[in-house]
């Protein structure tokens, strides 16, 4: 069991709190001229993404969670699970509902994302920050509108739904900022 | 500009500046200060010696008292092992004085003064609170009688993260609470005084005549600790049973032992004068008279750069 001691302590360093894989936010060393040391540490849950906070005697030892980032490029989704590969070793993994969440709205075939594995599983996975996706669906917009005032509703081949000029069209493809969800251009063929 | 300040204060009140060594044979045995090790080989040590970095000044200054020096200041560097942070740098400035025949009463009024100035706040309020009392003004919490578990309930109720699973003895919840709860209250836009420190926590203070605080202070502003100081111990037999005490609770929490200071020991047998003292930590005092918020700000190199 590899643990950390409390001098070790340090923004990004993963940690196994209550079951739970945990990186710390935040390190503050908190001790009375006279009196006992403390490490009050501020934590985020990498499997529900909650922020914690918890203290720690200077000195002590807490065991460390086997996390690791990794670029893995995803596959395709079987119904339950996405599959997700290595693209040096071959290595497939499979992520569940939990671990994909927000970036499922985003992700298609052939894209690389930032996966979080613990003890080899996934448990996060973070989606490019701009992906190029198809409108599936959305109304015809008015002739000659080629600002970005007001916009329409449309939806996108892997069914997510962003806000779009009122110019753009079904069938043409997209830039998407995933961390916002926001249109970022429309995307030529070449 | 602030160490030009604090000369003149000291010259005002006809205090003598000194200089003592800052790496010595012994140091502090505090259990809760750790001083960092060196060693000296050569000339007078040819088998090697090991030295001690200061954790302060103090026990130096105390001998120069026992000696006659009259009231005495210094600033110097002094060194604590596993100390680095927001509000700790292994490294850091003490401005340490020591006035014979004074009262702690006066002495706390003379440190506030000294604090003012640096900050260049000559109006900024004070107010004093006995350590009991903020306890039960804050967490209706009686410090004399509370146990190990009543000031862990206290720190669950607080919602002091992490207290369900923290291994501490009454002192040390005492600390946890002191830090995370009370003193990021104290001395927001004041200067604020915490007297009468349990015995239990006396340091080198004497302990009071109703036997269970010490004649010890603290100054707080805008949550930092600024000062320490007390009424010094004068009596050689209870120093040396502080300083064994210490070393006990060392070795049964599997840390190293200290050397005893015996020539301080030596010092106050000969009778060191009827004295309080006070320490400033003036890396702080500087970090929020400038308005920052960590130390790093304020040293030239901190510890990761030095």
């Amino acid at each position: 069991m590899a643990t950390y001691n409390t001098n070790e302590f340090r923004g990004g360093l993963k940690l196994l709190l209550d079951g739970d894989p945990c990186t710390i936010i935040e390190n503050e060393f908190v001790k009375p001229g006279k009196g006992q040391a403390f490490n009050r540490v501020k934590l985020r849950n990498l499997k529900t993404g909650r922020v914690l906070e918890k203290t720690f005697k200077s000195g002590e030892s807490v065991e460390a969670a086997d996390v690791i980032d990794r670029d893995l490029q995803y596959l395709y989704n079987d119904g339950e699970f996405w599959h997700f590969m290595d693209a040096e070793s071959f290595e497939q993994y499979q992520a569940d509902e939990n671990a994909v969440a927000e970036a499922a709205k985003w992700i298609k075939d052939q894209d690389v994302c930032l996966v979080t594995l613990w003890n080899g599983s996934p448990i996060a996975v973070e989606a490019p920050n701009f992906v190029v996706l198809e409108i599936t669906e959305t109304d015809p917009g008015l002739k000659g509108d080629t600002s970005g005032g007001g916009g329409k509703p449309a939806t996108l081949e892997t069914g997510a739904v962003v806000r779009v000029p009122l110019f753009v069209q079904t069938g043409e493809k997209i830039k998407v900022d995933t961390r916002t969800g926001d249109y970022v251009s429309r995307v030529k063929d070449e | 500009m602030m160490l030009a300040r604090v000369r003149a204060f000291f010259a005002e009140l006809d205090v003598l500046e000194v200089e003592t060594p800052i790496a010595g044979r012994s140091a502090g045995t505090d259990p809760q200060v750790e001083p960092v090790r060196a060693r000296y080989t050569g000339p007078g040590a040819s088998a090697g010696t090991a030295l001690y970095l200061q954790t302060s000044p103090e026990f130096a200054m105390k001998r120069l008292l026992a000696d006659g020096s009259g009231p005495i200041y210094q600033v110097c560097k002094a060194f604590r092992d596993g100390e680095a942070g927001r509000l700790h740098n292994p490294e850091f400035t003490i401005l340490e004085w020591y006035r014979p025949g004074l009262d702690l009463g006066v002495l706390i009024e003379e440190t506030l003064q000294l604090i003012r100035l640096v900050l260049s706040r000559g109006e900024l309020a004070a107010a004093t609170y006995r350590y009991a009392d903020l306890f039960r003004r804050f967490l209706d919490v009686d410090v004399f009688a509370a146990t190990p578990d009543a000031l862990r309930a206290t720190a669950i109720a607080r919602g002091v993260a992490g207290a369900e699973t923290l291994d501490l003895d009454t002192d040390g919840w005492l600390d946890l609470l002191m830090s995370h709860v009370i003193q990021p209250r104290l001395g927001g836009d004041r200067l604020d005084v915490v007297v009468e420190f349990p015995a239990s926590q006396a340091a080198l203070a004497r302990h009071n005549p109703d036997g269970h605080t010490a004649a010890r202070f603290e100054i707080f502003h805008q949550g930092v600790e600024l000062a320490n100081g007390s009424q010094e111990l004068g009596d050689p037999e209870e120093q040396a049973a502080r300083f064994e005490a210490d070393n006990r609770a060392r070795r049964s929490a599997g840390r190293q032992t200290v050397r005893v200071d015996q020539a301080l020991l030596d010092a106050l047998q000969a009778g060191l004068p009827d004295c309080v003292g006070v320490a400033v930590g003036l890396d702080r005092l500087l970090m929020l008279s400038l308005g920052r918020a960590d130390l790093d700000s304020v040293i030239s190199f901190s510890f990761g750069r030095c």
